[in-house]
């Protein structure tokens, strides 16, 4: 999916030409268009936006080069023929969910680099911690913030802080930094431990016989697995790749994150 | 001086905020017949590098009704278009009631709360 493409503007008009609007049907308004992802200035002048939307009383006022109406029948439609027209970025077909960096606080130890398996971080010129791809990011998946020391990984649309940018607190960094500690002693390949746990799990209870002891370590596992991969969703964690391409992966962002760290 | 500019980001693709917050903020903003940018999803504008929070972030005073301060600040940093910390405030509706945020929006005094750096241990 390419994140180039502009997306959609419209103004609600109701200057000459046009019907002035109740606060209520400016609402509605807006919302519908909000709704379908369209971005909209509510202002006496419409400025550089070529599409607008009003009850309009004249054919074609001055400066619009597409007018719609605004009747909640018909906007969807005229929306949607304007986008395609236009060729703005489809709206709905991606949760925007990526990091978020807060340099304040990112240190570029390249941490986040190397454990990212699906090459969202890069580095600048100056080799500078980036964020990328963005939509190479797994919906839900906040990993990487849990392997930053200084909680400086963001995800805006996250449940709880501060990975949802609300403050960082000194009892937040001690949790980070006791995750990153974890994940050293683990060898650092998070995902790696976790097929592997799984594989050796499904191994081990075909071969247990008493039903009381395999529930005890079935349980066991998946508390320790919870532990390490608590917000990892499990669409992501069943579609990880092969062991020997997220060790592939592994060692390719390892790389990039050494060379990024060289002066 | 010019009133500061508004933009609400309605956060169309995720349930972070409460819908009835969101959604009575807009409605306040609309029937005072103020002028204002609504968008549909600041997240997703940024990873876009839209032009529109380029327009906003060079065009003085700014309140922005969305989320966290940090994020909203980094969210525009992101997009290469970081905001003046002198002349931005943001409107929590994650955590601030649709009243209070409104109120925040609408009176015409701009009250700057960007984070600046890192917090002193």
């Amino acid at each position: 999916m390419a994140l180039t493409q502009p997306t959609l503007r419209v103004a609600l008009y109701e200057g000459e030409g046009a019907r002035p609007l109740t606060g209520a049907e400016r609402f509605d308004s807006v919302k519908q268009l909000l709704a379908q992802g369209i971005s909209v200035r509510r202002a006496a002048q419409p400025g550089d936006i070529s599409v607008w939307v009003g009850d309009f009383q004249t054919p074609q006022p001055d400066g619009a080069e597409t007018r719609l109406s605004r009747a909640a029948d018909t906007l969807p439609a005229g929306i949607d023929q304007t986008r395609t027209q236009q060729s703005a970025a489809p709206t709905g077909q991606w949760k925007p969910w990526f990091p978020v960096i807060d340099y304040d606080r990112c240190t570029n130890c390249m941490q986040c680099l190397s454990f990212c398996l699906f090459g969202v971080y890069g580095v600048d010129s100056e080799r500078k911690l980036q964020v990328q791809n963005q939509d190479n990011c797994k919906t839900n998946c906040p990993a990487c913030s849990r392997v930053c020391p200084e909680a400086a990984i963001m995800f805006p649309k996250y449940k709880a802080g501060p990975i949802n940018g609300d403050i960082v607190s000194d009892a937040d960094l001690q949790r980070e930094k006791m995750k990153v500690d974890i994940s050293a002693l683990l060898g650092g390949d998070v995902y790696a431990l976790l097929r592997e746990r799984s594989v050796k799990a499904q191994s081990r209870f075909s071969k247990e016989r008493d039903s009381d002891k395999a529930l005890a370590e079935r349980q066991r596992c998946l508390t320790k697995l919870a532990s390490l991969a608590a917000d990892i969703p499990p669409e992501v964690l069943a579609s990880l790749p092969s062991p020997e391409e997220i060790s592939r992966r592994a060692e390719e962002a390892a790389e990039r994150a050494r060379q990024a760290l060289e002066n | 001086m010019s009133a500061p500019r508004l933009l609400y980001c309605h956060c169309q693709y995720a349930q972070v905020l409460p819908r009835e917050v969101k959604e009575a903020v807009l409605q306040k903003l609309c029937e005072a017949g103020v002028e204002f940018e609504a968008v549909a999803d600041l997240c997703e504008l940024s990873a876009r590098r839209d032009p529109l929070l380029k327009d906003l972030a060079s065009g003085g005073a700014l309140k922005i009704a969305a989320c966290y301060p940090r994020a909203v600040k980094w969210l525009f940093n992101a997009a290469g278009t970081p905001l003046d910390p002198a002349s931005t405030e943001v409107c929590n509706l994650r955590v601030e009631t649709a009243d209070i945020a409104a109120a925040a929006l609408l009176r015409p005094e701009l009250q700057p709360n960007l984070p600046s750096g890192k917090p002193t241990p």
